[in-house]
């Protein structure tokens, strides 16, 4: 026959999931888009002109860093678009415009492509950027504005402090001046564009859940850290754990940033240690700490643990010996 | 499915960990094996088992019948080869293998008749040294794709107290141990009571696959209606989950053992048969004809008619295909085996060898081809691997060359199901590394 020299070789096995990197990251991106909405309607077009500008500095960042490195352009993976959803998810809405590029820069530039672009890096590229912003600029990013102030006419809205520091001062069931707890779950209260609203991330973690992106292994070890840790804190206050869960960016950190392929370990066990001391760290900076908010720090320090952790909980292969005694008995 | 209480049915022991829900592709499942006429030509390797290569017995020009011995070798690990049709031998040379391997090859041409040898007889078997000398002569090797000669299986120095007949059949597109269990239910449950009592091996467990309902209904009729075996063979039903199948994965499913790197199933008590190895065995006590034809799944997007084929071993690859219709779309890949494990092929001309089990011919529409990406740490690759294996960090160590690190890794382990490869979004050719990963070590211990 004439076939020889046309048909494909390769090596086995020849069949393969249809999923491949894009689609998976565009799944993560469908999941965000609840929360994008909520941010739009608790804070108004800003918020859309933030996330807009986060999202396009992030993939021309991308695209210029490659053209530089002359690599492989990788701008199609969509991941450089999530990176930007969740830096502007980071940001209060009435950040100075400016700083977004520069968060952007920090997120894919340095975190990202100086370590060789997607999978790669060593902690997870939107926090690195909304960290050094924190650092750089505490006051901008830490100006808060309350939800539902802004009128076409007037876009920036009333600003105040963020309810996180309150809670810390919540003493007994009394929750003074605070977002009733609805208006907590559904995110009407001061925070961040994407972390208000706990039902839209939930929604868009049950989404990666149930679409098998993610395991739901680090968001519920994460939060079951915290909400026990608060528990003792709190002394029994079921309230306060409840705050101290919807509050800050525990929930969008848990689903989508601590979940994050590259800066979390692929070990069971590992993912089980590593989300132990991302609420640990959030919880003690929460108590313990000058800063009201510690979901950042905590998920950055856990992510350069990694390789670590890792090391230390990979799996036996099969049929080797549970304990290396053994194996030196034989 | 529920769980079902009737004695002599169980369920796994020990779950096997990870592997992935392939597409089962199982289309040819209702076809019954047809036998494809003989050839004008079988070319037939000396190679076409585990160990060492055999010798022609034959030279160019003499006339063989079918059945007759034209191949054998002195050493210990080896299979006689047989000719499959009768003939003239026309030529002795090198054939290429479809792992692109060369081994010697024997060319008979048909006369057309078929003729059988005269010596074949049933053999006389009383004892169990009768009984592995007479499944050598038989030429048997693995049928279900690994080719190792069976009386050296069936030898083993040790003990052997469960004896597995696998029937899982986990890759997709085969189907040819499914209809052996439809079609020939009989001759492997007489091939089973025949290891069990040369043997002595107490327990036997019967595997299927829940997506083969009808292989078990068949198998738990027959098991149920034998009282005289007392209880000593079960028929296990296994989730539909590939690589559930291999044998490490059948030992587990099994027993709750596992096999540990570098061990034979024997020494840990257990033999894993395939069906149609244990069907053979009972055909061939009962008429004495070796190994001269083989049953395989003919599919594929690309082929006309797809089928189950009985074909003379040795028939060339171009032949069962224009049995089979021919193409009706242009084949982008050729595969020798199931998806799975199966070789890619660039060569027609290729002769069927005994432990091929499919022949599979994609058309553009399923000969997946992807463009490779970046790893991104997702971690699939290590939830799939039944073995407990981390791929990625075996690929970086590999790119390292650091030999140590990947003998911490347990490359070795590794059985090249494809289970990572196939649930990597960024399609590495993963097994592709493992390969690479165990040469480089295996050259490391040569070097010491």
């Amino acid at each position: 026959m004439t076939l020889n020299n046309k048909l494909v070789v390769s090596a086995s096995p020849h069949d393969r999931t249809h999923k491949t990197v894009r689609s998976l990251m565009l799944d993560v991106i469908i999941a965000l888009i609840p929360a994008l909405v909520a941010s739009v309607f608790f804070f108004g077009p800003r918020a859309l002109l933030i996330e807009c500008l986060s999202v396009g500095f992030c993939v021309i960042f991308e695209y210029i860093s490659r053209i530089f490195m002359k690599r492989e352009q990788t701008i199609g993976d969509l991941s450089a678009v999530i990176t930007g959803l969740l830096l502007a998810f980071n940001l209060p809405v009435s950040i100075p415009l400016w700083m977004v590029p520069i968060g952007s820069a920090v997120a894919i530039v340095v975190a990202k492509q100086f370590f060789g672009g997607i999978g790669q890096n060593f902690v997870n590229p939107a926090l690195a950027g909304r960290i050094v912003l924190l650092t750089s600029f505490p006051v901008a990013m830490s100006t808060w504005t309350v939800p539902r102030t802004w009128t076409m006419q007037q876009l920036d809205g009333i600003t105040k402090a963020s309810p996180l520091a309150d809670i810390h001062n919540m003493t007994s069931s009394e929750t003074g001046g605070l977002p009733t707890l609805v208006e907590m779950i559904i995110g009407q209260r001061e925070g961040c564009l994407g972390e208000t609203c706990a039902i839209a991330i939930l929604i868009g973690g049950l989404y990666l859940i149930i679409r098998k992106v993610i395991s739901p292994t680090i968001p519920l070890v994460y939060l079951g850290t915290v909400a026990l840790f608060m528990l003792v804190a709190g002394k029994g206050n079921l309230l306060f754990v409840a705050y101290e869960l919807l509050g800050g960016g525990l929930m969008l950190g848990a689903f989508f940033m601590a979940t994050d392929y590259t800066t979390s370990p692929i070990t069971f066990k590992g993912k089980i240690i590593f989300a132990i001391g991302c609420g640990l760290i959030t919880s003690i900076i929460r108590i313990f700490g000058n800063l009201p908010e510690g979901v950042s720090y905590s998920i950055i320090l856990m992510n350069i643990l990694v390789p670590l952790i890792e090391n230390i909980t990979l799996p036996k292969p099969f049929g080797t010996p549970k304990k290396e005694k053994e194996a030196k008995a034989k | 499915m529920g769980k079902i209480h009737i004695p002599g049915v169980i369920n796994a022991v020990k779950k096997v960990r990870g592997g992935v829900k392939v597409p089962h592709h199982k289309n040819t499942a209702e076809l019954e094996v047809v036998r494809m006429p003989e050839p004008k030509q079988v070319v037939l390797p000396m190679q076409q088992h585990i160990g060492a290569p055999c010798t022609p017995t034959v030279k160019v020009g003499d006339k063989v019948a079918v059945g007759q011995v034209i191949g054998d070798s002195d050493k210990p690990v080896s299979a006689p080869i047989h000719a499959s049709v009768s003939g003239t031998v026309t030529a002795i040379g090198n054939v290429k293998l479809p792992g692109g391997a060369m081994a010697q090859g024997v060319t008979i041409e048909s006369d057309g008749e078929m003729r059988l040898y005269e010596g074949i007889k049933a053999p006389h078997v009383e004892t169990k040294e009768d009984f592995i000398k007479a499944i050598r002569e038989s030429g048997l090797v693995g049928l279900g794709g690994a080719g190792f000669p069976t009386h050296i299986k069936l030898n083993a120095p040790s003990k052997i107290d469960t004896l597995i007949i696998n029937a899982a059949e986990c890759e997709p597109y085969i189907t040819v141990d499914y209809r052996e269990c439809i079609e020939n239910s009989w001759d492997i449950y007489s091939g089973i009571r025949t290891i069990m009592e040369f043997l002595e091996i107490p327990h036997v467990v019967i595997a299927v696959e829940d997506n083969k309902p009808e292989a078990f209904k068949i198998l738990e009729q027959i098991v149920d209606g034998d009282s005289s075996a007392g209880g000593a063979i079960k028929i296990m039903q296994l989730e539909s989950r590939y690589p559930q199948g291999a044998e490490k994965m059948m030992i587990q499913s099994a027993t709750g053992r596992q096999l540990p790197p570098g061990k034979l199933p024997s020494d840990i008590g257990c033999m894993v048969m395939n069906v149609a190895s244990t069907a053979f065995i009972s055909r061939y006590l009962k008429t004495g004809k070796p190994l001269v034809s083989r049953s395989l799944t003919v599919d594929g997007l690309a082929i006309k008619e797809p089928k189950n084929v009985r074909v003379p071993i040795g028939t060339s690859i171009s032949d069962i295909i224009e049995f089979c219709g021919g193409f009706k779309d242009e084949p982008v890949k050729i595969i020798a085996g199931g998806p799975m494990m199966g070789t890619a092929i660039t060569d027609l001309d290729h002769p069927l060898s005994k432990s091929n089990n499919a022949l599979l011919a994609f058309s553009k529409d399923d000969a997946k081809v992807f463009k490779e990406t970046d790893c991104i740490r997702c971690g699939r690759c290590a939830s799939a691997c039944p073995l407990s294996l981390v791929p990625t960090r075996i690929v970086r160590n590999t790119k390292a060359k650091d030999v140590d690190a990947l003998i911490k890794d347990g490359v070795m382990v590794c059985m090249e199901c494809g289970s990572c490869a196939y649930s990597c979004p960024a399609k590495k050719p993963l097994v592709q590394h493992m390969r690479l990963a165990k040469s480089l070590v295996r050259e490391a211990g040569a070097k010491k």
